[in-house]
């Protein structure tokens, strides 16, 4: 009788793990989404038609901030399947709320920056720098504001139906989503904002 | 029940994720403090913020993404350096047309 149940069991272990490799393949065409992103900033990063640099528009404690948020969010979601792990269902749950807070707070940081540049008349019409500047990094935080959404569609899940193959299955995509987010993220703060700014 | 088969054969590690955490921080605290105190001489400062950016990529990838030379990641790991050549292509076709149009029409 167990034999049975073992089989099945690593049948969805197995089905789970082909998922989890086709969101792999995913995330790598979303990566070439931000290669012709960035490789599209390269080339207008100085292109600023007289209006302000980087050196002028960004700050960098505040950069710092938003920056962490983002780091410690994707450590916490870590943690939180660490949890999962364990089987320890309120421990994944406040883990993912606090992931979630975090997470929120980086976007809101990001859309106060966005509409403070805009209401200073720097907004995406401003310059072929700011052009390529918005839509990196407006993509960016496009796919975080998602990334958003899923996590509280997850909460419900967890908090509903438990620990189920289904909901660990879908809570191992979206931590490959939100860590990815994060190291696209080092890429947009090192060669948007810090190498303009040094 | 094994509940470790849902980890591709990975058990999760606090201690490893601590670390990943640590080096990712240290990383960021070096590159926002090359802008910051402006201390290193700007040729310097980039060659280390660049170097920088990707030592902390290659830690994420490792320490939060798992990735590794092991055989459950085999493929993982073929996706994204396949990728990474497509990525650099791009990047580095792309500034190099553009630089080379833009010296041309000086």
């Amino acid at each position: 009788m167990n034999n049975e149940a073992n089989l099945h069991l690593a049948a969805e272990a197995h089905q789970s793990e082909n998922k989890l490799f086709g969101f792999w393949i995913y995330l790598m065409s979303d990566l070439i989404i931000f290669a012709v992103l960035f490789a599209t900033f390269a080339t207008m990063a100085t292109s600023f038609a007289g209006g302000p640099g980087p050196k002028q528009l960004f700050n960098l404690p505040y950069l710092f901030v938003e920056t962490m948020f983002l780091l410690i969010s994707s450590w916490t979601y870590g943690l939180s399947m660490i949890s999962l792990q364990n089987q320890k269902k309120n421990a994944v749950l406040s883990l993912l709320a606090v992931t979630f807070l975090l997470g929120l707070g980086f976007v809101v940081m990001e859309v106060t920056e966005f509409h403070q540049l805009i209401l200073d008349g720097n907004g995406p019409d401003r310059s072929s720098f700011l052009s390529a500047f918005f839509t990196l990094v407006g993509t960016h935080g496009l796919h975080v504001s998602f990334g958003l959404l899923w996590m509280v569609v997850l909460m419900v899940q967890v908090a509903k139906k438990g620990l189920t193959a289904g909901v660990r299955s879908r809570l191992m995509r979206l931590s490959l989503f939100w860590h990815f987010l994060d190291v696209i993220w080092v890429g947009v703060f090192t060669f948007v904002y810090l190498l303009g700014m040094v | 029940m094994n509940h470790d088969t849902h980890t591709s054969g990975h058990p999760l590690s606090f201690a490893k994720y601590l670390l990943g955490f640590g080096l990712a921080i240290l990383l960021t605290l070096v590159s926002f403090g090359l802008v910051a105190f402006g201390v290193a001489p700007k040729n310097f400062a980039v060659i280390g913020l660049i170097v920088a950016a990707v030592v902390q990529m290659l830690v994420h990838l490792h320490y939060f993404l798992h990735l590794d030379r092991s055989k459950e990641m085999r493929w993982n790991f073929i996706a994204i350096v396949f990728t990474a050549i497509i990525l650099f292509i791009f990047v580095a076709g792309t500034v190099w047309v553009m630089v080379t149009l833009h010296s041309r029409m000086m």
